[in-house]
């Protein structure tokens, strides 16, 4: 650029000078990025379209054709409620979790005790949904059973408490995606509450604010959108989490707001997965296909959610 | 290299195998010899040695891979038929892909594969698209895989447990709701049961054992299992669990619980014994094989399709009801002569004593009885290899 400003100068290398140089490296990259961005458009409609095809004998059948005989609706209806149900409680337990794990991390642990813990989150993200699986069946379930019980006995006025208690209810599902969802949650909120300007934690400081008001004060705000777009790739993992939920959950109800009990609606993945194998004819196959068609919109409008959430607030986030 | 390696394994168990299959075969005949066996029975107990001595004959020519799909029931049985088939067969692969039921069939009738897998016989029409698949030959449906399904129990201080079909249909409807009820006390006047709440447990995943429960159910007692033979647990309230150890694992974890599971699979669990006519029997294998025998074929069916109509409400003694049966399809003319004899030789191992016992061994499953062993065979004699 600056050797255009001076056309004559002696040190002009070569003819080309007046235009930007582009070398075959330049245009196969541009090519490449290109040719990956657009693959995932295609990918993403791909899917769209798969799904739709698949499900249209779903769509188009009678009522009684479908899965259940009575209608798509009908099919898919508690699934969905199941979902995001199961996907409300995940992020109930996850959401003050992650935030107290990264201001931990970020603002109280000491700098190798911080890097360590971070390795540790982002190892979590790393145990297979199975294991997870297993593990909540075996290990979280009974435990969660005292608690239970004791709700049962004592809060039982609450319209979400209902006996008799289960190791396989909605509850110890959400517990379990909870701890698979606190991975990807604690290290966006992580990465955002480092980036909060130095100036204006110390303002906060100079002003005389504590460490917790500082906190409270130029943090939290700065990181807001930050923690919202967290939250919502979170949700977008609990909602589609499949071997977890069909391993651990004991489905055997339609529409109900107990979710300490055996009696649980499905969720719509883990109906697929639970399903599949036996489907047998073209209808029925339809139905869980048309059932992951909606699964595929709820995350999309989900994530849809969450861009707008943080586009709002671009100027602070430094997430996007 | 692997192949002469092979070779030179193949030699020694080639030869030890037969020693074994003429102790087997000696054993047989002396107890048919000892028992009152008519001269048909002998003669086909004759015909099924020769044909084991007809096996090992062309052990050597037999050669060439077949391919079956189907039910995944039998899925464990199928792969240990097929790993001792092969050891004695070496030249000889067996495939079977445990796709389900419907697809097994499918693929059966469309020529995809050489034999079959199902939980159900076949449907009429199905029978009639099996005319085109066997070039004319006769279409063979043998239930070749038979597995009792436990009624598994967790109730401390009970070892033993009597229902009959109607109890057990009301406590899997919710109906009856602690195990103190004076429906299962009169069944039980011996046992001290417990106050305890009943926690039925069922497959959260569509499956063949729930239709086939069900089946039970709604044949046994349809007064009060109006819910018909299905696929899906329909009851809703349960515990549900995902696949058989779903199902194992919850019976087992949770006090008071009560569940239908593949027998080989219950591990510790106490099962319950069912009312058959005047007497309560428990799933163990030869009760379970008797069914079989005990059922009636399904009329208007060709020679050799060996389809029954499990009779639920049988009230035979010693026959245990509660089963799943498989199918193992095939037919007695193939394009193609080698597949005849490969799907041939298979056959006639799957259903020969050593067979079902490899079966039993590995999948828990029932071993055929002798009666139903000498009618398989008549099918699969039919089998033209020319």
């Amino acid at each position: 650029m600056s050797t255009t400003a001076q056309p004559p100068a002696p040190t002009a290398a070569s003819p080309t000078a007046d235009k930007p140089v582009v070398r075959p490296g330049d245009k196969i990259f541009a090519g490449l990025s290109t040719a990956s961005g657009v693959m995932i458009l295609v990918t993403l409609v791909g899917v769209a379209a798969f799904l739709l095809w698949q499900a249209w004998p779903a769509l188009v059948a009678d009522p009684s054709e479908v899965r259940g005989g009575n209608g798509l609706l009908w099919y898919i209806g508690p699934l969905v409620y199941g979902t995001l149900v199961a996907a409300l409680i995940a992020l109930i337990i996850a959401f003050p979790l992650s935030i107290g794990i990264a201001l931990f991390i970020s603002h109280y642990a000491p700098r190798k005790l911080a890097a360590a813990l971070g390795y540790v989150i982002d190892l979590l993200a790393a145990v297979p949904s199975v294991v997870f699986g297993l593990w909540g069946v075996s290990v979280i379930g009974p435990m969660l059973m005292g608690i239970q019980a004791w709700s049962i006995d004592n809060l039982q006025f609450l319209p979400f408490i209902g006996g008799p208690a289960s190791p396989k209810s909605m509850l110890v599902t959400g517990a379990v995606l909870a701890i698979m969802i606190l991975p990807i949650m604690t290290a966006v909120n992580r990465e955002v509450f480092l980036q909060t300007p130095r100036l204006h934690e110390e303002a906060s400081l100079a002003l005389g604010a504590t460490r917790w008001e500082m906190i409270r004060q130029a943090v939290l705000p700065f990181g807001r959108s930050g923690i919202i777009s967290g939250a919502m790739l979170g949700l977008g993992r609990a909602l589609g989490e499949t071997m977890a939920v069909a391993i651990i959950l004991s489905i055997s109800a339609r529409y109900t707001p107990v979710v300490t009990s055996p009696a649980n609606p499905g969720t719509i993945a883990a109906d697929i997965a639970l399903q599949f194998p036996e489907a047998s004819h073209g209808a029925h196959l339809a139905t869980l296909v048309a059932s992951g068609l909606v699964l595929f919109f709820v995350t999309l409008i989900v994530n849809m959610a969450a861009r707008y959430i943080v586009s709002r607030r671009a100027a602070f986030s430094g997430a996007n | 290299m692997n192949r002469s390696t092979f070779r030179i394994a193949a030699a020694p168990a080639a030869l030890l195998l037969t020693f074994s299959l003429a102790a087997c075969g000696a054993a047989n005949e002396e107890t048919d010899s000892n028992s009152d066996t008519t001269a048909a029975g002998g003669e086909s107990t004759a015909g099924s040695g020769d044909d084991t001595a007809g096996a090992e004959a062309p052990a050597e020519e037999l050669s060439g891979s077949i391919a079956g799909a189907g039910a995944s029931s039998q899925g464990a049985a199928m792969e240990a038929w097929k790993a001792s088939f092969e050891s004695t067969h070496g030249d000889v692969t067996v495939s079977y892909d445990p796709v389900g039921s419907s697809g097994g069939r499918e693929q059966f009738l469309s020529g995809a594969t050489v034999f079959g897998g199902s939980d159900a016989y076949l449907s009429d029409e199905e029978v009639a698209l099996a005319a085109d698949r066997c070039e004319g030959g006769e279409l063979i449906e043998l239930p070749a895989y038979v597995s009792p399904i436990a009624i598994a129990y967790n109730v401390e201080g009970v070892d033993q447990l009597n229902l009959s079909p109607e109890t057990l249909a009301k406590i899997f409807t919710q109906e009856i709701k602690t195990w103190d009820d004076p429906a299962i006390a009169a069944d039980n006047p011996d046992a001290t049961l417990p106050s305890d709440a009943i926690a039925p447990v069922n497959r959260s995943d569509g499956s063949g054992t729930t239709k086939n429960f069900t089946d039970y159910l709604s044949a046994a007692a349809p007064d009060v299992w109006t819910h018909g033979a299905v696929d899906d647990w329909p009851v809703p309230g349960g515990t549900g669990g995902q696949g058989t150890s779903g199902v194992v694992d919850a019976i087992g974890r949770t006090a008071g619980a009560i569940g239908y599971a593949d027998a080989s699979q219950i591990g510790e669990l106490k099962t319950v014994s069912v009312k058959v006519g005047e007497e309560f029997v428990g799933p163990d294998p030869e009760a379970a094989a008797k069914i079989i025998d005990a059922s009636p074929r399904v009329e208007g069916r060709g020679e050799y399709d060996f389809a029954v109509d499990i009779d639920r409400e049988t009230q035979e003694a010693g026959v245990y009801p509660v089963v799943l049966a498989a199918y193992t399809m095939a037919c007695t003319k193939y394009e193609d002569a080698n597949d005849a004899a490969l799907v041939k030789a298979f056959l006639s191992y799957m259903v020969s004593e050593e067979g079902q016992t490899v079966a039993q061994q590995n999948a828990g499953s029932a071993p055929i009885s002798q009666t139903f062993r000498d009618n398989a065979m008549k099918a699969i004699d039919a089998i033209e290899t020319e």
